[in-house]
């Protein structure tokens, strides 16, 4: 059967433009509003590399350490600036250094277009020097991705590459270009962005019985508990959220994706979910009668065990991504869409309501976690500091107002715990694949992306080790990124689960450091270590005021734990203040 | 509880679709039973048969997962009532055994089967039908000196389904008029 539906816009063409598919790569950057690049060169990507001597006035290309530094900063940017993130890397090596960040990409649904040199097209499955089948390898991990052979394909698919990644529910995307194609010569005709594209429907068709059915259903509710993740600053929806939850009084807990989306302070922001989350939001999910989950797909973290998990409650799930619907929660109202359409749609039928009593439930878990746990992290009786304590007066200092990178582990805990944020985008983490050294780089990114704001990476001494080299990139670029180091001398979350699970048989979390001041010093990057209580505030500060990247290790004790914990294999409820 | 299960997967013919769509069911420990590729009714329009022994959870989990990939139009589920399915299978035996101990007439009556080749040393049967059919020959055959046997994947046309036309211009109708930009 003919076909007569599949139409091919043919724009006419006035004239037309003989490059090289090397340029063609770089013209597609500049119409996609791209501004800087995080990369490594090499071999397979050399001739985009020559084309971007010629470019440098109107592309920043940020040369990083490792390709997987490369990978994290384009994270980081993506995070804070709301863009598409791009990296460039070359063949083999250069390109499996990518896997880890694809994978991260993939699962905290960040734009990413990834740019790997190839070998020559007619090399390939010949086993060439750093060919790699980097295609096959990256699949998984990535939301699509394409091999280039011949150079008349780079504009489509380059307009191709960016829209998947920044549309519907982002995600990394990787671009093999052979250097054949790289070298050879197109007629170039212009960019034309893609919009469309006929097999990929980046948001599902908003079904208006499933939003008033939701509607209905929270208006009924006694005890509605809303639940949130970073769909709700993906889809650019904190406004809209904030009149959601303040018109139906409804009391909101984040993952740690979603934090920042609703500052910090705000009456119905009620906390964390989750593993060390807070009290309230953990044993409450088990008491309310309606679960609104907003832009979140209900982590094995986050709802600890799932036939233990809010089983007396109605679910409605709002979610881009239908495939998220029933994944892990079966959802009684599935609201498919993007959140900046539905959220507004179900507030316009919303009953005003304040539910003072049931708010009132999670600040008297508040006070009881206040009591158990947060007073002593914050005012510890010991000589020895606090993560708590430090993050604490680090918010004392910046009013919530800086960008907080996190690593993994402890600290990613207590900080996403404890930060205060009064804007979006603020707090960075590694969430779904908990890769350590995703903080160092992601903060280089960050700041890319936020050039006017304060960024703050909280690292610990476990991470930092493993993206280090990324101090060089700091020192190149004088990127003003403080680096905030919490040293517990060990591996701190693996150390915290041995002891309370594997009775205390401390097996190789016993992690020394190099002096990182030392280490700072020989990339000129100024820094200062510290380990008394006294000295904490005048160190932050001046890490904080100085002009530049700077480095502050602060000593904190050695076996502190993070608490509250919802032990794995346990219900929410079962959630443990000690 | 665990049946048998057909998907059919309307894609783009893309290089590496095939793999992409294959780790969706190794990732999660899912053996294939049977997968069939081949043209659609839409010229361009690749249409994949894939065979899964799972329960319904499961199955609509993975459909919702290879929907989600970006070169995938469409992909629908159905039970073996709602499809109707057939296999090939080809039989490769010698001839004069055929010939002297079982009558081949009677092969080709009462198993529908074909004689594709017939040559001195051998001969090739084929036939078409559902699991049970082609098994059944395969065990009239196999003490006579059976030399080779193949089975192709299952190919399904789902009863219900008005075909992918009508989908596919609904597919299409969004499509906007991009703006060039001349750099």
């Amino acid at each position: 059967m003919q076909t007569e539906t599949i139409r091919e816009v043919k724009t006419a063409i006035e004239e037309t433009i003989e490059i090289s598919g090397s340029v063609a790569v770089l013209k597609a950057l500049i119409a996609e509003d791209v501004s800087t690049i995080f990369g490594y060169p090499g071999g397979a990507i050399m001739p985009i590399y020559d084309a971007l001597y010629d470019y440098n006035d109107r592309l920043e290309h940020i040369l990083v350490r490792h390709e997987q530094g490369g990978i994290h900063a384009g994270q980081g940017y993506a995070r804070t600036s709301g863009k598409t993130g791009v990296v460039f890397a070359t063949s083999g090596p250069g390109a499996t250094n990518l896997v880890t960040g694809l994978a991260d990409a993939m699962i905290d649904s960040t734009p990413l277009v990834c740019i790997t040199g190839q070998v020559f097209a007619h090399l390939l499955g010949t086993d060439a020097f750093q060919e790699t089948d980097i295609i096959n390898i990256t699949t998984p991990v990535t939301k699509w991705n394409y091999q280039i052979t011949d150079a008349n394909e780079i504009p489509a698919i380059m307009a191709k590459a960016f829209y998947i990644a920044g549309s519907g529910r982002p995600g990394p995307v990787l671009i093999d270009i052979a250097k054949n194609a790289q070298v050879q010569k197109i007629n170039y005709a212009g960019y034309t962005k893609c919009t469309h594209i006929r097999s990929y429907r980046p948001k599902p068709i908003v079904r208006e019985e499933y939003v008033k059915a939701a509607a209905e259903m929270i208006n009924k509710a006694e005890r509605p508990f809303v639940i949130f993740g970073q769909g709700v600053i993906l889809g650019g929806a904190e406004a809209e959220f904030k009149n959601f939850i303040e018109k139906g009084g409804l009391p909101a807990a984040w993952t740690i994706l979603g934090l920042s989306a609703l500052e910090t302070s705000h009456p119905l922001n009620v906390g964390m979910l989750g593993m060390h989350g807070n009290y309230g939001p953990n044993m409450l999910t088990n008491e309310c009668d309606v679960l609104i989950a907003v832009g979140m797909r209900f982590d094995d973290r986050v709802t600890g065990r799932l036939d233990r998990y809010a089983k007396q409650a109605k679910v409605i799930h709002l979610d881009i991504d239908p495939s998220e619907i029933d994944k892990n929660v079966k959802a009684d109202v599935p609201v498919w869409g993007d959140c900046k359409e539905t959220i507004p749609m179900i507030t316009a039928l919303l009953d005003a309501k304040q539910r003072d009593s049931w708010t009132n439930r999670f600040k008297e878990c508040m006070d009881q976690e206040i009591e158990a746990v947060i007073h002593e992290e914050m005012h510890p009786s010991t000589e020895q500091m606090t993560m708590g304590e430090v993050i604490d007066q680090l918010n004392k200092l910046t009013k919530g107002d800086a960008v907080i990178v996190t690593d993994v582990g402890q600290h990613q805990m207590v900080a996403c715990r404890y930060a205060k944020f009064v804007k979006s985008k603020s707090n960075i983490t590694s969430g779904g694949l908990g890769t350590m050294g995703f903080a160092l780089p992601a903060a280089i990114g960050a700041k890319y992306g936020a050039l006017d704001r304060t960024v703050v990476a909280v690292i610990g001494d476990g991470g930092i080790q493993m993206t280090i080299q990324e101090l060089g990139t700091i020192m190149q670029n004088n990127v003003n990124v403080k680096i905030l180091i919490l040293n517990n001398r060990f591996l701190g979350m693996v150390r915290q689960w041995q002891q309370l699970f594997n009775e205390k048989r401390y097996s190789f979390v016993n992690i020394e450091s190099p002096d990182y001041v030392t280490v700072a010093k020989g990339y000129r990057i100024e820094g200062n270590s510290i380990s008394n209580r006294e000295d904490l505030s005048k160190a932050l500060a001046t890490m904080l005021d100085h002009n530049g990247p700077y480095l502050l290790e602060v000593f904190v004790g050695k076996e502190n734990n993070v608490f509250p914990m919802v032990p794995q294999g346990c219900g929410v409820s079962e959630i443990r203040l000690k | 509880m665990k049946q048998e299960f057909t998907i059919t997967i309307y894609t783009e013919n893309q290089v590496g679709l095939l793999n992409r769509i294959a780790i969706i069911f190794s990732r999660r420990k899912i053996n294939i039973e049977s997968l069939n590729t081949s043209p659609s009714e839409v010229e361009g329009i690749h249409r994949f048969t894939i065979v899964i022994n799972q329960s319904e959870d499961v199955v609509r989990k993975i459909v919702r997962q290879i929907e989600k990939q970006v070169d995938v139009l469409k992909a629908y589920f159905n039970t073996n009532d709602e499809i109707i399915w057939q296999e090939l299978a080809l039989y490769k035996v010698p001839t004069d055994t055929i010939t002297e101990k079982v009558k081949v007439e009677r092969l080709l009556r009462t198993y529908g089967a074909r004689a594709v080749v017939i040559r001195k040393d051998y001969t090739i049967f084929e036939t078409t039908g559902q699991r049970e059919e082609t098994d059944a020959l395969l065990n009239v055959l196999a003490p006579f000196g059976l030399i080779e046997f193949v089975r192709s994947a299952r190919v399904a046309i789902i009863k219900e389904s008005s075909g992918f036309y009508e989908k596919l211009k609904e597919f299409e109708e969004a499509e906007p008029v991009p703006k060039q930009i001349i750099l």
